[in-house]
């Protein structure tokens, strides 16, 4: 089975998932007042599950053939691309958003750019580290100075130490 | 007409305002040469600057430049490299490149410029003479027909951007619009489906969307697959265009302005259609040696595509501006902008909030402008961008993807639901989903739900969908949108198998 059906499979469940929720369970809690109304909470979703159930069916049963396409990546050559730099670079996006809170932003944002670089392949490390910097420090002074969003910098304890 | 041009006028040559369309058409030229990066990536990542600004004209005058920008630089790496940064300036490259490498880059740049700005200033004149007419019929409009005008909207995207796989279109606007209705519900305000998640409570974020729809897996194809870069040729020079090629190329601006115009008002359509369709028209109506020259350097063949794709930019803010309706990925995204600056667009903007349409509409003429005199003398200059090395460039592209959706909410949750949403997202792209539609039914589904649950509240029922016959008909449009190509290629198919039978 082509990926494209396994997705619509996916999908199908989704709709399925969604759809039973809408129809058996959302209703319970409705107010009186609610259900006289000519249209709930429910209603939308309702038809909306129906639809995607009938494409995602469509898709998963070939109902509408076409030639298949490739496009910018085969994916069934998944393994010949660079895909373990793209499954660092994405996990290192995950560390990098949980990391941004107890760090401070300046702090995250010069390891993410630098060990981004590094990853793939950079190892010019004054260049990185300075490029880092001015770049974390300009878009922290410019979001958190000009547009008044506050993010914390530094770690905390660094913050204490500077005095507030 | 004169007195909203006026304030139009006034709004936008604040000094302000000059200074944004300035900054806009600068920052899309430089990012939108960068391959992979399109207008809609550069406009989410630009968004929450433009929400934070506070003022709706600015913003949209801002995120226009921006656009314009992005097309423009698109063309210059399509040009240079071959390497296309937007979809719409693909057919750019098909006489551009080989322009180049007869050692004509700066004449074909030159070109570029010339026929992206007449392309979108005759594209902001039609905007101006047939917007308020739209506008004033759209006011007609009853909430049954928003309803339906969206469906059709929405089956006409479907329809288009799936091509020869409608079904697959169709899935992903319905998934958008099923993640329209996660959050907090306009009736009642209960919530649904947020699976008792407290950062579910307010709906998916559309910015966090819109990145991991569109930037993310750019970024992620960049990784997967590095782009061959080849030398740029090194020096520019020359850009002069004879008396003789000039006359050569107006026709075709002149026709390309119209035909590229039209063809991005219709939903779905827009500036990548509008190109290659000029591209082949101008072809076809070439005398028999000029159509020997398309495809090795003709600048007819240059300044077709250029011309269409700009004028098609500005046709696509017609259904925006006066129906609230987007009719690209692009201009839904801007659509959301608006939402969140409290601009609701359609055909009341230009009563309600005229400085904000004729102030875009104004802002359209001097961003083109402004393309044409900063970006003839940059030429040369901006094109060193693209020698960045691809090392600094991508894990830039993903911090300021990750920025924007930081930005907006302050929550690092959103962080990874970018990250996740972005994944399921480049898995869609190897399998062949278009993705525009999933984003724009998911701008379109709060707004779809509500006129559809004011028109039931008004009629009490359906019955409005047989009681008032603009609504059957839009609808029935819609349905038919939907299953004329499906019917079509089945046609096509069958004749091709029985083809061989019958000789």
């Amino acid at each position: 089975m082509a990926l494209d059906r396994w997705i619509a499979l996916i999908l199908a469940g989704i709709c399925l998932a969604y759809g039973y929720t809408a129809w058996f369970t959302m209703d319970a809690n409705l107010a009186p007042f609610m259900q006289r109304n000519p249209i709930w909470p429910s209603t939308f979703p309702k038809i909306l599950s129906i639809l995607g159930l009938i494409s995602a069916f469509i898709i998963l049963f070939s109902f509408e053939k076409s030639d298949e396409v490739i496009g910018d990546i085969d994916y069934r050559r998944l393994h010949e691309y660079k895909l373990g730099q793209a499954l660092m670079l994405l996990g290192l996006m995950v560390i990098y958003a949980l990391s941004l809170r107890p760090i401070g932003f300046i702090s995250s944002t010069m390891g993410f750019l630098i060990l981004g670089s590094f990853l793939l392949g950079e190892r010019k490390w004054p260049v990185m580290v300075l490029v880092a910097f001015i770049a974390a420090f300009t878009i922290w002074y410019l979001v958190s100075e000009v547009l008044g969003i506050y993010m914390r910098p530094w770690p905390a304890f660094i913050s204490n130490m500077l005095g507030g | 007409m004169l007195e909203g041009l006026l304030i139009g006028l006034q709004t936008a040559l604040s000094f302000q305002n000059i200074l944004l369309v300035i900054g806009g058409c600068l920052i899309g030229t430089f990012i939108g040469m960068l391959p992979g990066l399109g207008p809609m990536s550069i406009i989410s990542i630009m968004i929450p600057v433009a929400i934070s600004m506070g003022d709706p004209s600015g913003a949209l005058i801002l995120l226009a430049g921006v656009y314009y920008g992005a097309i423009f630089g698109g063309s210059t790496s399509s040009i240079l490299l071959n390497a296309p940064g937007v979809a719409g300036t693909v057919a750019s490259a098909f006489d551009g490149y080989p322009m180049a490498k007869q050692g004509k880059a700066g004449k074909a740049l030159t070109i570029a410029a010339v026929s992206s700005f007449a392309g979108g200033t005759i594209g902001a004149l039609l905007l101006m003479i047939f917007a308020p007419a739209l506008s004033s019929v759209a006011l007609l409009f009853h909430s049954s027909e928003y309803f339906a005008l969206m469906v059709v909207g929405l089956c006409a995207i479907a329809a288009f951007t799936g091509t020869g796989q409608v079904a697959k279109a169709l899935l992903m606007t319905v998934f958008g619009l099923i993640m329209a209705t996660v959050g907090e519900g306009t009736l009642f305000s209960l919530p649904r489906f947020t699976m008792g998640i407290m950062d579910l409570q307010t709906g998916f974020g559309f910015i966090t969307l819109a990145m991991a729809m569109f930037a993310l897996p750019e970024a992620l194809l960049l990784v997967l697959k590095p782009k061959e870069m080849t030398d740029g040729g090194g020096e520019i020079k020359d850009l002069r265009i004879t008396k003789k090629e000039a006359k050569a190329i107006a026709p075709v601006i002149g026709r390309q302005s119209l035909q590229g115009f039209f063809i991005g008002v219709l939903p779905g359509a827009g500036a990548t259609v509008a190109s290659f369709l000029g591209y082949a028209v101008e072809r076809n109506i070439a005398t028999k040696e000029e159509q020997d020259d398309f495809g090795k350097g003709s600048i007819k063949g240059l300044a077709a595509p250029e011309t269409a794709n700009n004028a098609a930019c500005t046709g696509s803010f017609v259904p925006l501006l006066t129906l609230g309706i987007p009719g690209s990925g692009t201009t839904a995204i801007l659509l959301g902008a608006l939402l969140a600056l409290n601009v609701t667009p359609g055909p009341r903007l230009m009563i309600d909030e005229p400085q904000v349409f004729w102030a875009v509409i104004m802002s359209m003429f001097i961003g083109n402008l402004v393309l044409l005199v900063l970006n003839l003398p940059l030429i040369p200059y901006i094109a060193k961008v693209l020698s960045v090395p691809r090392n600094y460039l991508i894990p830039f592209i993903l911090f300021f993807t990750l920025m924007g959706a930081y930005i907006g909410q302050n929550n690092a949750t959103e962080l990874l639901m970018l990250v996740g949403f972005g994944v399921c997202a480049t898995a869609l792209r190897f399998a062949n989903y278009p993705l525009a539609p999933l984003l724009i039914g998911f701008i379109l589904g709060g707004m779809l739900e509500d006129n559809f649950a004011r028109s039931m509240q008004l009629y009490d029922g359906v019955a409005f969908i047989w009681e008032r016959p603009m609504t059957l008909g839009l609808l029935v449009i819609a349905v038919c949108l939907i299953l004329l190509p499906t019917y079509r290629n089945k046609r096509a198919k069958n004749k091709k198998t029985d083809g061989p039978d019958n000789i």
